[in-house]
């Protein structure tokens, strides 16, 4: 499957991305692109600037140099919800669903992006609306079922078991039609059975064509699922290869495991 | 039976006119009437896109001058232009004043939604007080403190219906009545509908919301809109009603009244502002009979302070729980979006 996605063309590139925060230097200068239908993973220790890459680049946060290009377009200056509506869509650490509202309504306000309901048209109940409306329900349960979720349609979102939390906001980010799913560490504190469970949903994603760029923090996922790995650390691009390239790294071994001990 | 609630309500208040003798008491439902439009309008904003306008009685009070001086006319000189302009029915002001005050709902959206919370509180209370200011100090147009006096009434009707003027209280009630019942259908399809739910999702959590697509500036400036545009018109209502308006429309504790229905009554609920409106609205006329105006207002409190403690979310809320769990409804937990079930639509 890397082959493949070797020759595809990049859809999303960084380009000499500064981020500064006052004198902190989040990101120094990161450079990397992930090509069309790969899954791509972000790593590297925590403060290294895996979230703040992904802010840049969803428009939560203004980069302080360079830029960030999405099928050739330039997203600086976009709001986050410009650049959902590219088709680039990302998922939380943690806030990732609506808790005071059902699962099914959390996945109809995903659809947000989908929907061409007119003021007018919705003042006036009239039946083009309704049918939309009818539509767009019958698309919740579809992807509810994509994700697995689908028997707990009305339970709030927040009475949801974590690792389910986890699914609904895929879900949610599912729903907004994304070219590109943006996933922030997806699978922390998930036990091995739903971490499974979440491998299978990647893998059906990328069967759908999906492109993915994941942050994620479990080593064994990582290197199972990723076409290639790019390592963050101190705010800056220390390796970017395919998962054995980046085991045998020198300096991914130093930065995970520190400096080697010469008397051990 | 919830179904049939609305229905069974709207015909129980189109029955009052015809059984009530109290003259006063009537008079007091028609302004209840208007001040509970006033609230869903507030409501729209606090409740379903969890912005507190603590100026909303400018709009009410903007559609109320707007109104009274479309249809008394007026003649002013702007830096020594003349303007005059004669007098037009009483419908088309109400009409430009609901205009207007959504064209400020508009700009001051557009103002104050570049920060949220906090500072948007304090822009409509400025708000607020300048249009106070405005209507005391620009004599020539308001007449300041002097008031506006002998707004005519309303005149509904077309040519081949002939026209009637609403001198009466039974006349305007059914007109509150049929704008309440308009509002509420307004309110009730937004709600429910795609804007709606932008609009909730903003509430619950702006940071998600925009991440799936949601526009916080345009939904948020949408709600102002309606919200003052719906506000507008219960301030023309009452001009026309009271056939005399002065800067007092604009006192502060005209939106904190709206501000305690919604709250009490359950902000973010359909029937919130209704049931809030008519207790706070009716109560100071019952216990007038009592108890001094004095002893009135602290009452008046404890009651908000009895309903916040006991019932957080408001009476409309409780009301529900408390409905599903004696009829063993297993939908007992509520959903902040306010859908039809969504089983309906399982295939």
């Amino acid at each position: 499957m890397s082959s493949a996605a070797v020759a595809a063309k990049p859809i999303l590139a960084v380009e000499h991305v500064a981020v500064h925060f006052g004198g902190l230097i989040a990101i120094s200068d990161m450079n990397f692109d992930v090509r069309e239908g790969e899954l791509v993973s972000l790593i590297g220790p925590n403060g290294a600037g895996k979230t703040t890459a992904f802010n840049v680049i969803t428009g939560f946060l203004k980069p302080t140099k360079g830029r960030v290009t999405f099928r050739g377009e330039s997203l600086n200056g976009l709001k986050p919800h410009e650049v959902t509506s590219l088709g680039l869509v990302r998922t939380f650490q943690r806030t990732s669903v609506f808790e005071k509202i059902s699962v099914f309504e959390n996945v109809l306000i995903g659809l947000h992006r989908r929907t061409k309901a007119s003021l007018l048209g919705t003042i006036l109940a009239l039946p083009s609306e309704r049918r939309a409306e009818a539509a767009l329900r019958e698309e919740v349960w579809e992807i509810l079922r994509l994700v697995g979720i689908d028997h707990q349609a009305d339970e709030m979102g927040g009475s949801l078991p974590y690792g389910d939390q986890r699914l609904l906001g895929v879900a949610l980010a599912l729903a907004a039609n994304p070219s590109a799913l943006l996933l922030d560490e997806p699978v922390s504190g998930m036990n091995a059975s739903e971490t499974g469970r979440f491998i299978d949903l990647l893998n059906k994603l990328r069967a759908n064509g999906k492109t993915i760029l994941l942050v994620e923090h479990d080593m064994p996922m990582v290197m199972g699922i990723s076409d290639r790995i790019v390592v963050l650390n101190y705010g800056r691009i220390i390796a970017n290869g395919t998962p054995s390239q980046i085991q045998n790294d020198p300096d991914v071994i130093q930065a995970y495991l520190g400096q080697g001990v010469k008397h051990a | 039976m919830k179904r049939f609630l609305p229905y069974l309500a709207v015909a129980f208040f189109a029955s009052v006119p015809l059984w009530l003798q109290d003259q006063y008491f009537l008079h007091t439902l028609v302004v209840t009437g208007i001040f509970i439009i006033a609230a869903m309008s507030l409501n729209l904003l606090l409740g379903y896109t969890g912005q507190l306008s603590l100026g909303h009685v400018a709009f009410f009070g903007i559609g109320a001058y707007v109104s009274a001086l479309t249809s008394l006319g007026f003649s002013l000189s702007i830096f020594g232009v003349q303007i005059t302009h004669e007098p037009w029915p009483a419908v088309v002001g109400v009409i430009l004043g609901t205009i207007i005050a959504g064209l400020c709902g508009y700009l001051i959206g557009k103002l104050a939604f570049r920060v949220r919370g906090a500072y948007f509180v304090i822009v409509t209370i400025s708000f607020a007080e300048v249009v106070r200011l405005v209507s005391l100090n620009w004599v020539e147009l308001t007449n300041g403190p002097l008031a506006l006096p002998g707004i005519p009434p309303l005149t509904l009707g077309f040519e081949w219906t002939g026209f009637a003027t609403l001198w009466g209280k039974g006349q305007n009630y059914y007109v509150v009545l049929a704008t309440i019942v308009l509002a509420y259908v307004l309110i009730k399809r937004i709600v429910n509908s795609p804007y709606g739910r932008a609009m909730i999702a903003l509430r619950e959590n702006e940071t998600l919301a925009t991440s799936v697509g949601v526009s916080v500036t345009k939904y948020l400036v949408l709600a102002a809109v309606i919200s003052g545009a719906m506000a507008g018109t219960a301030g023309g209502l009452y001009a026309h009603y009271i056939q005399i308006i002065d800067p007092m429309v604009f006192m502060f504790l005209n939106t904190v009244t709206m501000v305690i229905m919604v709250i009490t009554g359950g902000k973010g609920t359909l029937a919130g502002p209704l049931v809030g409106g008519l207790i706070f609205g009716i109560a100071p006329v019952i216990l007038r009979d009592y108890v001094g105006p004095e002893v009135q207002w602290i009452l008046y409190g404890l009651l908000m302070i009895l309903i916040v403690f006991v019932l957080p979310e408001g009476i409309v809320p409780a009301v529900e729980r408390w409905f599903t769990r004696k009829t063993g409804n297993s939908a007992a937990k509520r959903s902040a979006l306010v859908l039809e079930s969504s089983k309906g639509a399982r295939s």
